[in-house]
């Protein structure tokens, strides 16, 4: 047996290496033969992007927004993901001068965590979705915060994390701004926010004025005391939530001070 | 030892059954269970698993072309050589493909880019689909002649192409009918059972 499987060895050697020989001959030829120029500008920018593939600046990837940049569909300071640094780099490899958008972000509509009730205690799948699918959420309010951290683990730049008080705590060194947390929380609680400024109500509970105040310290309660006293008329309420129009709003905080449920903030 | 022949090149088989086998009674993605990576990633709309269904039918057609000559006249033991390699057949059947499917990534790419950006990252990922693979065993172990191996491969394609646009068909549906539950992968099993029960259900019934 052993003489028969040596006596195989040389044509099988000779057969495989042949056939790899042969395919990669093809292959080199092939490469050769339709070689398609790509753009070295390209190249270039690809080594400078941050390589995340967020998606931020809504195209599929971090080449394919190379791509677009050099093709000049769009400016590069669409990426959310670049340093100043990198956006230097950037400028100085394309001979454009680039300012870096402003720093967006990701905020938290929600002061319940520990300030708000729990409805029962949830021993279950470490997870806001799995927890929703028991009856709502564990939370008496079923608008807040769950804080069991699916923007913790959606983060990709570790930029996130559940503070003591229960609720989300972005660290800004880290963050990208990339809304991927976003877009991962089930009860629509975190928003993308230009770091410095606006303001922002930070409730999203539509429930009754009486129950909110009931199980949590600062909920909306849609008083309206706040609308009342916008000097730009910028406030309005939905469905017992104030929210703020935030391309009237001049940042005044005259709502701060007479909201009885300190339930607004400016960042 | 038993004289080894090479099957002849016309097909002498019968074709209805092999068409029909490689298409529906065994077809690749519900019975076999080959290829269901690029069957679950692909099915999300029906655009991109025609795409990867029309790619992957073409580079199964092709390597059954290319790999029935190779088998039969280098590594079966009736072939010019006279020894008995096919104990190669999986690492030379892949090469082929891999090199193949490179080579359509070239042609493709050169001639007609927006194809190219259109299949993206799907065309590499055909290199490594098992069942472009099982279709060029499963002819070599069934003995297949030439030409049936090569309609057996169409068809094996063709099996492939329809399951991919019956799956992304009921996931679409489900999107829309936004029933949380049955979202994204647990959605694409979900889908894949209901067409396998189609099959099963009905192979059981109509014997060949």
């Amino acid at each position: 047996m052993t003489e028969d499987l040596m006596s195989l060895l040389p044509p099988a050697i000779a057969v495989l290496g042949a056939l790899g020989l042969a395919m990669a001959g093809m292959l080199v030829w092939a490469s050769k033969a339709f070689y398609v120029e790509t753009d070295p500008l390209v190249d270039a920018l690809m080594e400078l992007m941050p390589g995340a593939n967020c998606g931020a600046c809504g195209y599929p990837g971090c080449a394919d927004f190379a791509e677009h940049v050099v093709a000049g569909d769009v400016t590069p300071d669409a990426c959310t993901s670049c340093d100043t640094e990198t956006f230097e780099m950037i400028g100085e490899l394309l001979g454009m001068d680039i300012s870096a958008s402003e720093p967006l972000y990701p905020i938290t509509l929600c002061q319940g965590g520990t300030n708000c009730k729990d409805r029962y205690d949830y021993i279950g799948a470490d997870t806001c979705r799995a927890a929703i699918l028991l009856s709502g959420t564990k939370k008496a309010c079923s608008y807040g915060c769950i804080g069991l951290g699916d923007c913790v683990r959606a983060c990709m730049f570790d930029a996130i994390e559940i503070a003591d008080n229960g609720l989300p705590k972005i660290k800004k060194y880290n963050c990208k701004g990339c809304g991927a947390c976003v877009t991962a929380c089930p009860q629509q609680v975190l928003t993308i926010a230009k770091e410095h400024g606006p303001v922002y109500v930070v409730c999203a509970s539509h429930d009754k004025p009486k129950y909110v105040k009931e199980v949590c310290e600062f909920g909306c309660i849609g008083c309206g005391i706040c609308k009342k006293n916008c000097p730009e008329g910028a406030i309005k309420l939905v469905r017992k939530v104030a929210v703020i129009d935030q391309e009237k709003c001049t940042q005044c905080g005259t709502c701060i001070d007479v909201c009885p449920r300190n339930a607004i903030v400016k960042l | 030892m038993s004289e080894v022949l090479i099957p002849g090149f016309m097909p002498t088989e019968a074709l209805f059954p092999i068409v029909v086998n490689a298409m529906f009674t065994k077809n690749f993605l519900l019975i076999m269970f080959l290829g269901l990576c690029s069957y679950v990633g692909l099915t999300t709309s029906s655009d991109t698993s025609k795409g990867m269904s029309m790619a992957v039918t073409f580079v199964m057609t092709m390597s059954a072309i290319l790999t029935w000559p190779i088998y039969h006249y280098l590594l079966s033991p009736a072939s010019i050589i006279g020894k008995d390699l096919t104990f190669l057949r999986t690492i030379c059947f892949i090469l082929i493909i891999a090199s193949f499917v490179q080579l359509v990534e070239f042609v493709i790419r050169k001639f007609s880019p927006p194809l190219y950006k259109s299949l993206g990252i799907y065309l590499p990922l055909i290199a490594t689909n098992c069942a472009v693979l099982g279709v060029v065993l499963m002819n070599i172990q069934e003995g297949y002649t030439y030409g049936a191996s090569i309609i057996c491969a169409f068809a094996a394609g063709l099996g492939y192409t329809w399951v991919m646009l019956a799956t992304a068909a009921v996931r679409e549906k489900l999107i829309m009918r936004n029933v949380s539950l049955f979202s994204g992968f647990i959605g694409a099993f979900f889908a894949a059972t209901m067409v396998a029960l189609i099959i099963v259900s009905y192979f059981s019934v109509v014997k060949l």
